[in-house]
């Protein structure tokens, strides 16, 4: 159960009023008409899968219903901050000690998200070739 | 004045309104039980609710001049009238709950309407939406703790405080206007469930009900 700081509300509030919203800071293409179908497929549909640090939407939905932001790490469950909307994190995946940023977090090799991707599978994820 | 068209929901009597309550009063027999009951349940039935929307500095002057009391800036404070029977609560950085006597409600929207002229703002009647049950009795909190994981420790939850949070299953306004009673603030279509939610959850108190 995380117990989860709503930055307008300004107190901790039980994990059921919430609900999670999905990555945050997707920013919509500036130039609509002239964007590439690739970009807005990119916008509409692709999200990040981060295993550690990841920058999340959520919504206080039985409290005050305002969205607001939390950086979280997807391997521990533990919440850095929550900050409202229209600021940026201070915490990021980039700026954390290297020893907090590891921590419950095994790395995985050669760019595979999931540790233990057997070698087999590298071919279900390439792209077919024409 | 803003070119908003405004009725009233509840013209001359309120002959024929019936509380979010009516359904339960036919369904569940009244309790009083001997003497010192421990939680009291009380309905202010058809009270006047106004959600009121805007910028805190927009709204501030209008609901001073209108209900005499500062618009709560702070988060979850509650302000009331010196006397007691108009109040309005934070609900959220752009939005608040003005409950005023029944009756009063439409009048005081065309006040503040005309108050805040052509600002930004919004003003939504919702009296027929919810109604107002306070809970008294010294057991009062225990029945609030069964239900609730808000903290309602007196230290936690000073008079003068209102959250909107999870009630039983559903969601509720939990209000602490004054020292010897809690206010429940509940949306018609909850209603029902949460008055019998109460009375089970008082059930081993004693209840009074009225
Ligand atoms: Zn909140």
């Amino acid at each position: 159960m995380f117990h989860i700081h709503c930055p307008y509300c300004d107190e901790y509030r039980e994990e059921e009023e919430f609900h999670p919203r999905g990555q945050a800071h997707l920013a919509r293409p500036a130039t609509p008409d002239t964007t590439t179908d690739d970009e807005w497929g990119g916008y509409l549909f692709f999200r990040d899968n981060e295993r550690g640090i990841h920058h999340e939407l959520w919504v206080h939905s039985v409290g005050c219903r305002k969205f607001f932001n939390i950086t979280r790490n997807t391997a521990t469950y533990e919440i850095h901050e929550t900050y409202k909307m229209g600021e940026r994190p201070s915490v990021t995946a980039e700026n954390l000690p290297d020893s907090q940023h590891q921590s419950g977090v095994q790395a995985a090799t050669s760019g595979w998200q999931t540790v233990g991707a057997r070698p087999e599978s590298a071919s279900l994820n390439q792209e077919e070739q024409v | 004045m803003s070119n908003i068209q405004e009725f009233d929901c509840r013209p001359d009597s309120q002959q024929g309104a019936e509380s979010s309550l009516h359904w339960s009063y036919q369904n569940q027999k009244p309790r009083s039980p001997g003497q010192n009951p421990g939680v009291q349940i009380r309905e202010h039935a058809l009270l006047g609710h106004l959600t009121l929307r805007g910028g805190a500095i927009v709204l501030d002057e209008a609901v001073r001049d209108v209900l005499g009391t500062t618009l709560p800036s702070r988060p979850h404070a509650i302000n009331q009238n010196d006397a007691g029977t108009h109040s309005i609560q934070w609900i959220s950085p752009d939005e608040w709950l003005v409950i005023v006597p029944g009756g009063e409600e439409f009048s005081i929207e065309a006040q503040l309407r005309k108050a805040l002229g052509d600002a930004h703002f919004s003003i939504v009647n919702v009296s027929g939406g919810q109604t107002v049950l306070t809970l008294s009795g010294e057991k009062a909190l225990e029945v609030l703790m069964k239900s609730t994981s808000y903290d309602v420790h007196p230290l936690a939850f000073p008079v003068g405080k209102g959250v909107t949070t999870t009630f039983g299953k559903a969601t509720a306004i939990i209000r602490r206007p004054a020292e010897d009673h809690w206010e429940l603030v509940i949306r018609r279509s909850f209603a029902d469930y949460i008055y019998r939610w109460l009375l089970d959850a008082s059930a081993e108190y004693g209840v009074t009900t009225s």
